[in-house]
């Protein structure tokens, strides 16, 4: 599996789209800083765009990346190598790949601007364990898309939706039902919804440390209510890993009966 | 040997192999013939274990090779399409292959064979489909197999690399391996192959030589006789 991964990800290292990724990254990092100049709100912006952008990326790249290595792919699988291997590797291959964009891109002008002697450092580390895992999350995702849809043009579109879905609409269907049904106790309903979407998890994930959770959205509000932030912690980031497994397990369960 | 036993498969509502029984013997070059859609590569990828099939079973050698994979260490195969990740020089590639087989490989001799040294550093993203084809037969001829599949080898090679490549194919059954090659060029499969496996509709429809297949259809050469085969059962 190691070798596929060391493939897949020098691969991916060497295309241009990696370049552009950590380039945008990079040039973000430093505009929020010469704009806030202050680390700590640099870190709430960022956090806004992270939270959309990663998923988008991850999305994109996990699909494009499973329809372009389509026939390379074939030609592995005909070698003496278990398909779980080939596709767990190139799955790890493309998320570190990308979280490599990402933790670069974000870390050397936060590193230039002090951020060792900022108290945002903490923060800081935690947005990029959440884009991370966004990362990871999303390119399992896309994975199980792809592997589902024979038509190129078909899983790109789903993918395209999911991200759409979980980003804006998901979140819109949640304020809707909270102003329709406000005359219920809403708050257990709107916690377990909550779980459901990992970009709205990050966010609250972030938010509880952040002590701003009113600012973004009413599920943050709410989470912060229900948990002493410790707990609200913890077990939000326990869901996030989850939402990595469950996709990686889905999707090894479903290539045992793929046809290529 | 392959042994193939009651083989069914379907994708959705199209069946494509139903009941196949087919055994093939060590030593020989096996020439799988039929129409387009009649389940040669479906047949190919099941023995790769890259189709899974719903009913039947598949045996080299002797033993099951359904759900299992380090019996394709002693399988070489050459894919229809040869399409290499953009990135990768031709070198690495062959590197990465090696890598991943726990095989002795001999590419130097095929590589200047094929007059594959000076694209050895390029991209493969930037090579021709015919010189990506050559670097598709360098890929699975570099390794000793007893078995050796190639779905439509000649697709975009010039001529010369067509003698190399029946050279080699024909190198190999002086080895005493099994071959196994679908192509749609008559003449490719009259110069080489032992012996013909013509499939139709999911079944083998004729096994046995090329000499065989022109006496039990009536035609003089071989193209008409397999058209004679498809169009008589129509």
């Amino acid at each position: 599996m190691i070798k596929i991964l060391k493939y897949s990800f020098f691969d991916l290292m060497r295309s241009r789209w990696s370049y552009v990724y950590f380039a945008f990254y990079m040039a973000l990092g430093f505009v929020l800083l010469f704009l806030n100049n202050d680390v700590n709100k640099a870190v709430i912006t960022l956090m806004n765009i992270i939270i959309v952008l990663t998923p988008l990326i991850g999305t994109i790249f996990g699909v494009m990346y499973y329809y372009n290595s389509k026939e390379f792919t074939e030609l592995l699988l005909a070698q003496p190598i278990k398909r779980s291997t080939i596709f767990t590797g190139q799955y790890l291959g493309i998320s570190i790949s990308l979280t490599l964009s990402l933790i670069l891109g974000l870390g050397i002008p936060f590193l230039l601007y002090g951020l060792f002697m900022s108290s945002a450092i903490f923060e800081f580390t935690l947005l990029l364990v959440v884009g991370t895992l966004l990362n990871f999350i999303f390119v399992a995702l896309a994975f199980n898309i792809a592997l589902s849809n024979e038509n190129k043009i078909k899983g790109f579109g789903y993918a395209i939706l999911m991200w759409l879905f979980l980003a804006v609409i998901y979140d819109g269907i949640f304020l809707i039902s909270l102003v329709v049904f406000n005359e219920y106790p809403l708050d257990n309903f709107a916690l377990f919804t909550t779980m459901f979407n990992p970009i709205d998890l990050s966010r609250i994930l972030i938010l509880l440390k952040l002590d701003i959770s009113a600012l973004l959205g009413y599920t943050g509000a709410v989470f912060k209510k229900f948990f002493g932030t410790d707990l609200g912690f913890f077990l939000s980031l326990g869901v996030m890993f989850l939402w990595v497994l469950l996709p990686v397990w889905r999707m090894r369960t479903k290539l045992k009966k793929k046809d290529f | 040997m392959i042994e193939i036993s009651g083989l069914n498969k379907r994708f959705g509502k199209l069946t494509v192999l139903e009941g196949l029984d087919l055994i093939i013997d060590s030593g020989g070059i096996f020439a799988v013939l039929g129409p387009n859609g009649s389940g040669k590569t479906t047949l190919i990828k099941s023995i790769l274990g890259m189709v899974i099939p719903d009913k039947g079973d598949i045996k080299i050698s002797g033993e099951s090779v359904l759900k299992k994979w380090k019996y394709r260490n002693e399988i070489n195969y050459l894919p229809q399409i040869a399409n290499f990740p953009a990135n990768l020089s031709v070198k690495e590639l062959i590197k990465m292959v090696k890598n991943l087989r726990p095989k002795q490989a001999n590419d130097k001799a095929l590589i200047e064979r094929f007059g594959l040294e000076s694209f050895l550093d390029k991209k493969l993203g930037n090579l021709s489909g015919g010189t990506k084809q050559k670097v598709n037969i360098v890929l699975t001829f570099m390794f000793e197999s007893e078995l050796i599949i190639l779905d439509e080898p000649t697709t975009g090679l010039d001529p010369i690399s067509l003698i190399h490549l029946k050279e080699i194919i024909r190198e190999e059954r002086e080895k005493g391996k099994t071959i196994l090659i679908t192509t749609h060029i008559m003449s490719f499969v009259e110069e080489i192959a032992d012996e013909i496996v013509f499939l139709l509709d999911g079944e083998i429809y004729f096994k046995g030589s090329s000499i065989e297949l022109k006496e039990r259809t009536g035609q003089s050469d071989l193209e008409h006789a397999i058209a004679h085969l498809i169009s008589k059962d129509l």
